[in-house]
C-alpha cells in the first residue's frame, strides 16, 4: 500500500471513531429541577438546534413543569411530544409555553421533535 | 337569614376609597328556592359585609360590604365553599413592555385595586396576566385602562385565545418560506453561469478560449468561486446554523449533512484553483463550484416547498380554530350588548340572528331554528331546534332568530375540547413511529461515516484520478440521504388522519388509538343508545273492531296519556302528534301504579294498560293476545286500549333503531369485523333487535358492571377488540377494550375512558373512524416504505456500488435533486389523505 493510501484509510479510520464517539458516547449529568414555592418542580429548557438542557431530573409523584423556550424557525422544532405522557405541546418562536406532567413513577421518559431529531429526556427519581 | 337594609337606603359606592362599596355579583348553580338563604348566610358571615340580598330570579347577590374589611375574593370564596359558582369572568391579557418581576408586581397591584377586579396573577413566563373579575362591575375597558395607567401596554387589541395562538406560528413560517424562496432565486441565478463556465471542456468555444492549465481558466475558475461564495454562506446559511446547533449537543441533522457535503465540495475546488501545483496531475485541478450552488439551490427550494405542503397538513385544525366566533351578543340588565367571546359567562342569555355563528355552548330558552352544524359533527343536514334543545359554539344559525343560556363558555365548549382533543392527538405518536424514531437516532452519524468509508475506498482501490472520484463520492453520499422524509412519515400523515377524522365529527384521540383502530377483529356494539335510539317511541297501533279507525286508538291512548309523566306515555304522545293527531282534555284522569292509566274522554271511558288491569276489569282480552304476544316478541311493549269497558286495540312502543343502525353493521362486516351486540335486556327483546340490524351474536342479561368483562373474554378468544358505548355508563368497558368508542351527545364531547368519540350519534362513525384508520396506516406504511427504500437504495448507489459492475456513478447533481424532493414526496402523499371521503349512505 502505498504511503498516500495508507494516510487516507488511518485518517478515515481515525475520522470513523471520532463520529462514533462524539455523537453515540454522551452522556449528559442532566439538570435538577428547581422546587417553587407552589409545589411545581420547574425548570427551563431552551429550543435552539437541541434541548437546553436536554436531561432533566425530578422526583415521582411531585406535579413538573417544563417551560419550553424555542429561538429559532426550524419547522422540526415547532412542537415538542412527551410520547409516555400521552402530552404534546406547540412551541411557537420567542414565546415560552409552560408543559405540565404528573410523574407518578421513577424512570426515565424522553421526549422529542415529532420528527425525533431533538431528544431529551426526563429522569425521575 | 335576611339582614339586609332595605336596599334602597345602601348607597352604591364603586370606586375604593369610600367606606362602603356595594356589587352585584352572579351566582351559578341556584336552582331551589332554598339557596338563597344558604348563600346569604355564607356570605354575611364574611368579616366586613354588611348587608347581602339574593335573587333567584336574576342569579345575582347584591352586597354590601367595607372594603377596608373585605376582600372580594373571600366573598368568592365563601360562595364556592357551600357549592355555588360565583360568576366572575377570568381573562388572560398579553402584556408587552413587562420585563422584569417588578413589573408583574406593579401591573398585579394596578389591578388589584381596580374595583371588580377580583384577583390579578402576572407572569413573566407567559407575559401575561391572568385577571379575574366581576363583569358587572368592570369590563375589559377598564382593565386594560388600569394597564395603562401602570406604565404598561397590552400586547395586542384582541384577547388571546385559540385563533390567536395560531397566528403568530403561522407567519412565521409564512416569513420562512418568503426567505427560502429569495434564496433559492439568488442561488439558481448564480448556478446557471456556474455550471456552464465549469465544465469548459465540454463546450467548444469555452476549450479553445480556456484551455486546461491556462490562466484564463484559473482566474475564470476564480470568479467563479467568488460568486459561490454568497449562495454558500447566504442562500445555505440554514446548513451551518442547523448544523452548529446540532453539534454543540453532540447531535446531527440533515443539515450536518448538507453543510458537510457542501463544505467539503467547496473546499476541493478552492485547492484546485489556489494550488493547483499540490495536484500530482493536472486533470485533479477540477473545480465543484457547480455541485455547491446546485445543492443549495435544490434542498433549499426542498425546504421552501416542504414548509407550503406541511401548511396544508394542519387544514383541518385551522378550520375548527376558524369556527371559534369573535363576538357574542348578550343580555344584561335588560339591555343586548356586544361582549368579545370571551366575556360570555356561563349563566348569560345570548340572542342569535339568523346567518350568525352561536357563539358558546348552551341551551334554547326561547324561540326555534334550524342549525348547522355540520363543522362540528359532520352532520350535513341542517338540525330543528327548539326550547330546551342544546346548541354548539362554533356552528351556524341559518333560519330563525332564538335566545339562550349559556352553559360553557370559554375552554369549557365543545369546539375548544375538540381543538385540544385534535392537538395534542396529532402530536401523539403512533407505536410504529418509536421504530422510526431509534432508527433516526443513528441515522446521521451512521450516513457521515459510510460517506468516509466511502471516500477510503475510493482512493485506495478506485480508478484514477482518485481523488476526484473519491471527493464526489463522498459529497453524493451526504447529500442524498435524507433523514427528513423518515422522520416526516408518519407525523404528518398522522395530522391530516386525524385532521379528517375531526372532519368528519370523529375525535381520535391519539396515535395509538388510530393504529389500534386499523386492526380491530371484533366490535361490541351496546344495544340501547348505540344501536337504538335509547328512548321509547311509538311503533305500532293494532285495532280490534273493524271500522275503527287506528287513529281513533291512538287518540285516545295519546289524550289519555298527556296527564301522565311516564316515559312510555310520552313517548304515545309524541306518536300521536307526529300522526297530527288533535289530543282532547282527559276528564277524571286516574293512574293506577303498576298497571295503567284511566280516565274520560269525549264521554267515553278509556282505560290503557297492562293485561292485569284488563283482567282486574272484567275485560277479556283473548282476542288481543296474539298481537301481544306478536310484539313482545319483537321486543316492544304493548298496551292494551279498552273503551267503554271492551277492548278496542293495542299500541306498542319501544326503543327503535337508528335509522342507519342496520346499514352501519353491514357496513363493518363488510369490513371484515365481526359484530357483537350487548344488551342489559332479556334474550328474547335482545334477539329482536339483534335480528333487525342483522347482528348473530348477542350478549344477552349483561349487568353493566359485567361489560367490561364481556370485553375481556372476547379479547380472551385473542381477537382485538373495540367497544361502542355511551362513555358514561360503559366507560370500564370502553376502556378495558382496545380501541373504545364514545358516542357523544351534543356538546359532550370530552369522553375521558374513550380512544375514539362520535360527535354525531350514529353507529357510521365507527364504520368512518375504521376506514379513517385504515386509510391514515397505509399512508403511514407507503411513507415509510418510500423514505427507507430511498435511503437504502440511494446511499449504495451514492457509494457508487454499482459502478465495478454497472459503471453507473450518481452525479452529486441529481442526488440532490432527489434529495430535495424526497421529503417533498413524503409530505404530499399524505396530503392525498386529504382527499379521503367516508363511504357512507347519506
Amino acid at each position: 500500500m502505498s504511503p498516500d493510501r495508507l494516510s487516507v484509510t488511518i485518517a478515515g479510520v481515525l475520522l470513523i471513531a471520532f463520529i462514533v464517539w462524539f455523537f453515540w458516547f454522551k452522556r449528559s449529568k442532566g439538570t435538577r429541577a428547581a422546587e417553587t414555592s407552589g409545589g411545581y418542580q420547574e425548570a427551563m429548557i431552551l429550543v435552539k438546534g437541541g434541548y437546553t438542557p436536554d436531561t432533566i431530573i425530578v422526583r415521582a409523584g411531585r406535579p413538573v413543569r417544563l417551560n419550553f423556550r424555542r429561538e429559532e424557525t426550524a419547522a422540526c422544532s415547532d412542537k415538542v411530544i412527551f410520547a409516555d405522557f400521552q402530552k404534546s405541546a406547540d412551541l411557537p418562536t420567542g414565546e415560552t409555553v409552560p408543559v405540565e406532567l404528573m410523574p407518578k413513577e421513577p424512570g426515565e421518559f424522553s421526549f422529542a421533535c415529532p420528527m425525533g431529531m431533538f431528544r431529551g429526556r426526563l429522569i425521575v427519581e | 337569614m335576611n339582614n339586609t337594609n332595605p336596599l334602597g337606603a345602601t348607597s352604591a359606592g364603586t370606586s375604593s376609597g369610600k367606606p362602603f362599596e356595594q356589587i352585584e355579583l352572579r351566582i351559578g348553580g341556584m336552582t331551589c328556592p332554598h339557596c338563597p338563604p344558604a348563600i346569604e348566610k355564607a356570605i354575611a358571615a364574611v368579616p366586613g359585609v354588611t348587608s347581602v340580598h339574593v335573587n333567584l330570579a336574576s342569579n345575582t347577590a347584591r352586597i354590601r360590604y367595607g372594603p377596608a374589611r373585605t376582600k372580594l375574593a373571600d366573598v368568592l370564596q365563601a360562595i364556592r365553599a357551600i357549592g355555588y359558582v360565583p360568576g366572575t369572568a377570568t381573562l388572560r391579557i398579553p402584556i408587552k413592555n413587562m420585563h422584569c418581576s417588578s413589573c408583574s408586581i406593579r401591573i398585579e397591584l394596578a389591578l388589584q385595586m381596580t374595583p371588580g377586579v377580583v384577583h390579578a396573577w402576572a407572569s413573566l413566563g407567559t407575559n401575561a396576566v391572568d385577571v379575574e373579575y366581576d363583569p358587572e362591575t368592570v369590563d375589559f375597558g377598564a382593565i386594560r385602562q388600569a394597564i395603562e395607567q401602570a406604565g404598561y401596554h397590552v400586547a395586542e387589541p384582541k384577547l388571546k385565545n385559540q385563533a390567536d395562538l395560531l397566528d403568530p406560528a403561522e407567519a412565521a413560517l409564512e416569513d420562512e418560506y418568503r426567505t427560502l424562496m429569495r434564496k433559492f432565486w439568488f442561488a439558481a441565478v448564480i448556478t446557471i453561469p456556474v455550471i456552464a463556465l465549469s465544465y469548459p471542456d465540454l463546450i467548444p468555444g469555452l476549450r479553445d478560449w480556456m484551455p486546461m492549465g491556462s490562466g484564463t481558466r484559473r482566474v475564470v475558475w476564480a470568479l467563479l468561486g467568488v460568486l459561490s461564495f454568497p449562495v454558500m454562506a447566504w442562500s445555505g446559511s440554514q446548513f451551518f446554523s442547523g448544523m452548529w446547533n446540532a453539534l454543540k449537543h453532540r447531535a446531527a441533522n440533515m443539515h450536518t449533512l448538507i453543510a458537510t457535503g457542501i463544505t467539503a465540495a467547496y473546499a476541493y475546488s478552492v485547492v484546485a484553483v489556489a494550488w493547483p501545483e499540490v495536484f500530482p496531475d493536472p486533470k485533479l485541478a477540477e473545480v465543484f463550484w457547480d455541485v455547491t450552488d446546485v445543492v443549495v439551490a435544490l434542498v433549499v427550494l426542498g425546504l421552501a416547498l416542504e414548509i407550503k405542503a406541511r401548511g396544508r397538513t394542519s387544514q383541518a385544525i385551522k378550520k375548527l380554530i376558524g369556527l371559534q366566533a369573535k363576538t357574542a351578543r348578550v343580555l344584561r340588565d335588560g339591555k343586548e350588548i356586544d361582549l368579545a367571546v370571551e366575556e360570555v359567562l356561563a349563566g348569560d342569555t345570548v340572542i342569535v340572528r339568523p346567518g350568525e355563528k352561536i357563539p358558546v355552548d348552551g341551551q334554547v330558552t326561547t324561540g326555534a331554528s334550524a342549525i348547522d352544524e355540520s363543522m362540528i359533527t359532520g352532520e350535513s343536514m341542517p338540525v330543528e331546534k327548539v326550547a330546551r334543545d342544546e346548541v354548539i359554539g362554533g356552528t351556524l344559525n341559518k333560519t330563525g332568530s332564538f335566545r339562550f343560556r349559556a352553559t360553557k363558555v370559554g375552554k369549557d365548549t365543545a369546539l375548544a375540547n375538540i381543538i385540544r382533543m385534535v392537538k395534542d392527538a396529532q402530536g401523539s405518536k403512533a407505536p410504529i413511529q418509536r421504530v422510526v424514531d431509534t432508527v433516526s437516532g443513528y441515522f446521521v452519524p451512521s450516513v457521515m461515516i459510510l460517506a468516509v468509508l466511502a471516500f477510503v475506498a475510493w482512493y485506495d482501490f478506485g480508478p484514477e484520478p482518485r481523488l476526484v472520484f473519491s471527493t464526489i463520492v463522498f459529497v453524493t453520499t451526504l447529500i442524498i440521504a435524507c433523514p427528513c422524509a423518515l422522520g416526516l412519515a408518519t407525523p404528518t400523515s398522522l395530522t391530516v388522519g386525524i385532521g379528517k377524522g375531526a372532519e368528519n365529527g370523529i375525535l381520535i384521540r391519539s396515535g395509538d388509538a388510530l393504529q389500534s383502530a386499523e386492526n380491530l377483529d371484533a366490535i361490541i356494539l351496546d344495544k340501547t343508545g348505540t344501536i337504538t335510539r335509547g328512548e321509547p317511541a311509538l311503533t305500532d297501533v293494532v285495532v280490534i273492531a273493524k271500522g275503527q279507525a287506528e287513529n281513533e286508538i291512538l287518540r285516545l291512548a295519546a289524550s289519555l296519556e298527556r296527564g301522565s309523566e311516564h316515559p312510555l306515555g310520552e313517548a304515545i304522545v309524541k306518536g300521536a302528534e307526529a300522526r297530527g293527531i288533535g289530543l282532547a282534555e282527559a276528564e277524571g284522569f286516574a293512574a293506577i301504579p303498576g298497571h295503567g292509566i284511566a280516565g274520560r274522554i269525549d264521554s267515553q271511558d278509556v282505560l290503557l294498560g297492562n293485561a292485569k288491569l284488563m283482567r282486574d276489569r272484567g275485560i277479556a282480552t283473548q282476542s288481543l293476545e296474539a298481537d301481544w304476544e306478536r310484539l313482545a316478541n319483537a321486543g316492544k311493549t304493548p298496551m292494551y286500549v279498552a273503551i267503554d269497558g271492551k277492548p278496542a286495540g293495542l299500541v306498542a312502543v319501544a326503543d327503535t333503531v337508528k335509522p342507519d343502525s342496520k346499514a352501519a353493521i353491514e357496513a363493518l362486516k363488510a369490513l371484515g369485523i365481526e359484530v357483537v351486540m350487548l344488551t342489559g335486556d332479556n334474550e328474547r327483546t335482545g334477539r329482536a333487535i339483534a335480528s333487525q340490524v342483522g347482528i348473530e351474536r348477542v350478549l344477552s342479561e349483561v349487568l353493566p358492571e359485567q361489560k367490561a368483562h364481556e370485553v375481556q373474554k372476547l379479547q380472551l378468544e385473542g381477537k382485538t377488540v373495540g367497544m361502542v358505548g355511551d362513555g358514561v355508563n360503559d366507560a370500564p368497558a370502553l376502556a378495558q377494550a382496545d380501541v373504545g368508542f364514545a358516542i357523544g351527545t351534543g356538546t359532550d364531547v370530552a369522553i375521558e375512558a374513550s380512544d375514539v368519540t362520535l360527535i354525531k350519534g350514529s353507529l357510521f362513525g365507527v364504520v368512518t373512524a375504521i376506514e379513517i384508520s385504515r386509510a391514515t396506516m397505509r399512508n403511514v406504511r407507503q411513507n415509510l416504505v418510500g423514505a427507507f427504500g430511498y435511503n437504502v437504495l440511494g446511499i449504495p448507489v451514492a457509494m457508487g456500488v454499482l459502478y465495478p459492475f454497472l459503471g453507473i456513478l450518481l452525479s452529486p447533481l441529481i442526488a440532490a435533486a432527489a434529495m430535495a424532493f424526497s421529503s417533498v414526496t413524503v409530505v404530499t402523499n399524505a396530503n392525498r389523505l386529504r382527499l379521503f371521503a367516508p363511504k357512507r349512505i347519506a
